[in-house]
């Protein structure tokens, strides 16, 4: 390399630099930002969540170039990216296992937080953050999924904007208000439309930005739940720290090709997923006099779906579905633990998280079958495991006792 | 999985291994609707273009008479199909003009909804809503039923106003319904109830036999299951080159990974 | 020693990935480049037209739609070619040398049959429909008129060619789209004809 086109490139970066903190950014964020160096296999779910941001940001953009919002249009026009429009068969697969992937993603990246304490003091405000980006989320999902104008799209929008018909006195008139008509109609499709195109997608942008913000501010977390930070060598580096970039942009890179190999292979040979990805009623457009036999919302709500069945009553139902996930934002106060990480918290511990973990697998799964019989009591024994997992948290974790916590990380190369 | 626990080492594998018992437990759960005996096996080949051939004309033949395939155009015909443009105008198309036109029905809606009670539905997406599998054994499902309008009933789907399209081919056939006896010792008839079917048993012959129906119909069914998801063989192929392609960059990625991570001790 | 191999064989590592990520982009981006190309449903609307001119009588234009765009089909009588060829009107472009037509529409005629006219019905100047204007020396148009098209909007001429006069807005002949004779009675509209040698 010549010593002009060097001078030129560095040129052109200082005159960057000296309007806009480019480099700085770069230091902040990627070369000089330390994390620990003891990230497992939790870790990647953070920036694979990025990555189907971006998946869905682009696919989404270029099914809206062809996608009609009306309800005389909706469905013909998705069979017609489908067929008719170069390789829309692609994009539109792509959206749809993407959307289904990023709860995957998320809910994983969730319970990363749950494993090693990354809700604990000083990251509470990071937890809020990414909880408002999973309200968003299923917000997103649910205004998407009306718009293939499907059975089972406008039968499960039916079902859910019906829920909010449960509040009293403001019910209906909430509902009304919702739909903007007497009946989920051509009007409620097409402001769906422009509150996931347009509305949540902004809002998640700004959520995820506001999300790394908050993580950058007091560095992250680690499998070991100790703060690298109280540990700084003499150039004020972490000891156990390594720089994000190169080191972590490597090793995300490996996790990223393999969620590509694996996102790829649900594209192109099981893009339906037996029908949890892509329902089967939904090949069929939506028929407001013809009710499907079994109406379900997507996989990824179906563990609320079933805590809200497992109660009686209507507004029961609803109260504690959102206490569901209400709950979840309380958990930086309901785990009193001084010790984050499940490496050093002891049985009382493991035990009560493993079944939590197993009950909201277990109403998912119940979330997809009929509320009748034995399906309902099971529903019901692990809502209660559920909400049980908090109650019990909040009283065991006063006094838990951990096993000593070292003061450096363990890596083993 | 106790040991992995025991260790902390919530690694990979012990999620994979959870997911695999989920996935395991979870099809025995979800129950089949409508009768498990009644769905048979559809066993068609996507990529059997000939038989892909024989179920598109068997579809126009006797289907497009009443149900659309609006989704599709003529021309996919030819190109997927291995057609050529004569093949599909002089055997495939009846109302249409041009072979970039879609397969639409001429019946019009609202005289179908009077004539059937309702529009017989487009076709081009059936075998995705209910599977190929259904679709098949629709077809082979038909019994006589003197109280239906059309002399007709279905067991896949009960009280269909559909008439037996095929009858000349596939011939008739009575359905026997299991008879259980109440509290007092009365028989009560099951007749059309799908989960007390036994068996069909043909009263009269058809042109084709047991076995050219049954190939007729996988045919059709093909056919549609094709017209469902045209792109799907294409898409296969594709999919096996993305992921080598993804296994070639993986290698690359993961050998510079650990090259990087040399100074990390 | 094995620093500098470390090195080199990071940074093979490093570029091996890089070209591999660029080609994998390059990959990525195809379909959704591709996904703009004209779809199926494109192609079939914008699809030839045939027309029968078997009825189409001498000195009589039809109109087709062909792609959105309004197509007249002139049948020139022997009056009008003999008007065309013999008259001196000053025009913008006599020689069709502007590329408004197919190679085999370059002549006076600018068809591939004199006696048949076709046209795109769009003046070029902004695009308004030119209206027939067949009879000789009518008051509005002057003496000088023989026949041929003119534009209501903004007074553009065209002659029996659809080629523009001088000192009009309009600045270039009418379009001829490409169009091909399937038989005697049939054209095609929106495929060139084949051309032999």
């Amino acid at each position: 390399m010549s010593s002009v086109t060097e001078s030129r490139g560095s040129q052109l970066l200082a005159w960057i630099d000296a309007r806009f903190p480019l480099s700085k950014m770069m230091r902040e964020h990627a070369t000089e930002y330390y994390a620990g160096k003891n990230f497992n296999f939790w870790y990647v779910f953070g920036v694979l969540a990025m990555v189907v941001l971006i998946i869905q940001l682009i696919t989404g953009i270029f099914l809206t170039m062809n996608y009609k919002p009306a309800a005389a249009d909706a469905f013909a026009s998705v069979e017609y990216i489908m067929r008719d429009v170069e390789w829309g068969w692609l994009i539109r697969y792509m959206h749809s296992t993407g959307a289904s992937a990023f709860f995957i993603v998320v809910y994983l990246h969730m319970f990363r937080g749950m494993l090693y304490g990354s809700y604990k003091k000083p990251r509470e405000l990071l937890w809020l953050i990414g909880m408002l980006i999973y309200l968003a989320l299923m917000a997103e999902g649910f205004f998407g999924y009306l718009l293939p104008w499907g059975q089972m799209s406008y039968w499960g929008a039916q079902v859910i904007i019906s829920l909010f018909g449960a509040l009293p006195v403001v019910g209906d008139p909430l509902v009304e208000w919702i739909r903007g008509d007497y009946n989920i109609s051509d009007i409620t499709l097409n402001r769906f439309f422009a509150l996931h195109v347009i509305a949540v997608p902004l809002a998640l942008v700004m959520l995820v930005v506001m999300h790394i913000l908050a993580l950058h501010e007091t560095g992250s977390n680690n499998p070991d739940g100790i703060e690298i930070k109280e540990n700084k060598g003499a150039d004020g580096i972490p000891v156990d720290g390594i720089a994000f970039h190169p080191y972590y942009t490597a090793k995300d890179l490996v996790a990223i090709i393999l969620f590509l190999m694996a996102f790829s292979a649900v594209v192109f040979f099981a893009p339906e997923m037996g029908g949890y990805f892509l329902e089967h009623a939904n090949f069929e457009p939506a028929n407001m006099l013809k009710t499907p036999e079994h109406i379900a919302p997507v996989w990824y709500f179906t563990p609320f779906y079933a805590i809200l069945r497992a109660v009686p009553n209507k507004l029961g139902g609803v109260i504690l579905m959102g206490g569901a996930i209400f709950v979840l934002f309380l958990l930086p106060w309901i785990d009193r633990s001084k010790v984050k990480s499940i490496r050093y918290r002891g049985w009382g511990f493991k035990a009560p998280l493993a079944v939590f973990a197993v009950s909201f697998v277990a109403l998912g799964v119940l979330g997809t079958l009929p509320a009748e019989g034995v399906y309902t009591t099971l529903a019901r024994i692990f809502s209660f495991l559920y909400f049980g997992f908090f109650l019990y948290l909040f009283i065991y974790t006063g006094s838990e006792q951990g096993k000593p916590v070292p003061d450096r990380l363990t890596y083993h190369g | 999985m106790i040991e992995a626990i025991k260790k902390n080492r919530i690694g990979p594998r012990l999620v994979l291994k959870s997911l695999a018992v989920a996935a395991v437990l979870l099809p025995s759960m979800v129950s089949a609707s409508g009768g498990g005996a009644i769905i048979q096996p559809a066993g068609n080949d996507v990529s059997d273009i000939v038989s892909l051939q024989r179920g598109a004309r068997n579809f126009v033949n006797y289907c497009a008479g009443c149900h659309s395939a609006k989704y599709i155009r003529f021309n996919k015909l030819q190109e997927d199909l291995q057609l050529t443009e004569e093949q599909v105008t002089e055997n495939l198309m009846f109302a249409a003009r041009k072979t970039d036109e879609l397969m639409e029905v001429a019946m019009p809606a609202d005289d179908a909804g009077r004539w059937f009670g309702q529009a017989p539905p487009d076709l081009t997406l059936v075998a995705r809503s209910r599977g190929s599998d259904w679709v098949y054994s629709f077809l082979k499902s038909f019994y006589l039923d003197e109280d239906a309008a059309t002399g007709v009933n279905n067991l896949a789907l009960p009280n269909a106003s559909m008439p037996h399209v095929l009858w000349e081919l596939q011939g008739m056939q009575h359905a026997t319904f299991r008879v259980t006896t109440d509290a007092n010792g009365a028989e009560i008839s099951h007749f059309g109830d799908p989960a007390y079917f036994e068996h069909f048993e043909m009263v009269s012959e058809g042109k084709l036999s047991l076995e050219e129906y049954d190939q007729f119909v996988r045919d059709i069914v093909n056919f549609l299951d094709w017209a469902g998801t045209p792109e799907q063989l294409k898409r296969q192929r594709l999919g096996i080159w993305v992921l080598i392609f993804l296994f070639v960059f993986l290698i690359f990625a993961y050998l510079l990974k650990v090259e990087i991570w040399k100074d990390v001790k | 020693m094995s620093e500098d191999t470390g090195l080199s064989r990071r940074r093979f590592l490093g570029v091996a990935t890089s070209v591999t990520a660029g080609v994998g982009a390059l990959f990525v981006a195809t379909p959704f480049v591709a996904s703009w190309k004209p779809s199926a449903r494109a192609r079939a609307l914008g699809a030839p037209v045939e027309v029968d001119i078997s009825k189409l009588e001498e000195g009589a234009l039809m109109k087709v739609t062909w792609r959105g765009k309004p197509v007249s089909i002139l049948n020139r009588s022997p009056v009008m070619l003999e008007r065309l060829e013999s008259s001196d009107v000053e025009l913008r472009d006599p020689d069709s040398e502007v590329d408004q037509q197919p190679g085999y529409a370059r002549n006076e005629f600018r068809a591939i049959k004199p006696e048949v006219l076709v046209i795109v019905s769009s003046c070029t100047h902004l695009g308004c429909v030119p209206t027939s204007r067949f009879e000789v020396a009518p008051a509005d148009l002057g003496p000088d008129w023989v026949g041929g098209f003119f534009c209501p909007c903004h007074g553009s001429k065209f002659d029996l060619s659809g080629r523009v006069f001088a000192g009009v807005p309009a600045p270039t002949n009418l379009v001829v789209p490409p169009y091909r004779y399937a038989d005697e009675n049939t054209l095609v509209i929106g495929e060139d004809m084949e051309m032999t040698a």
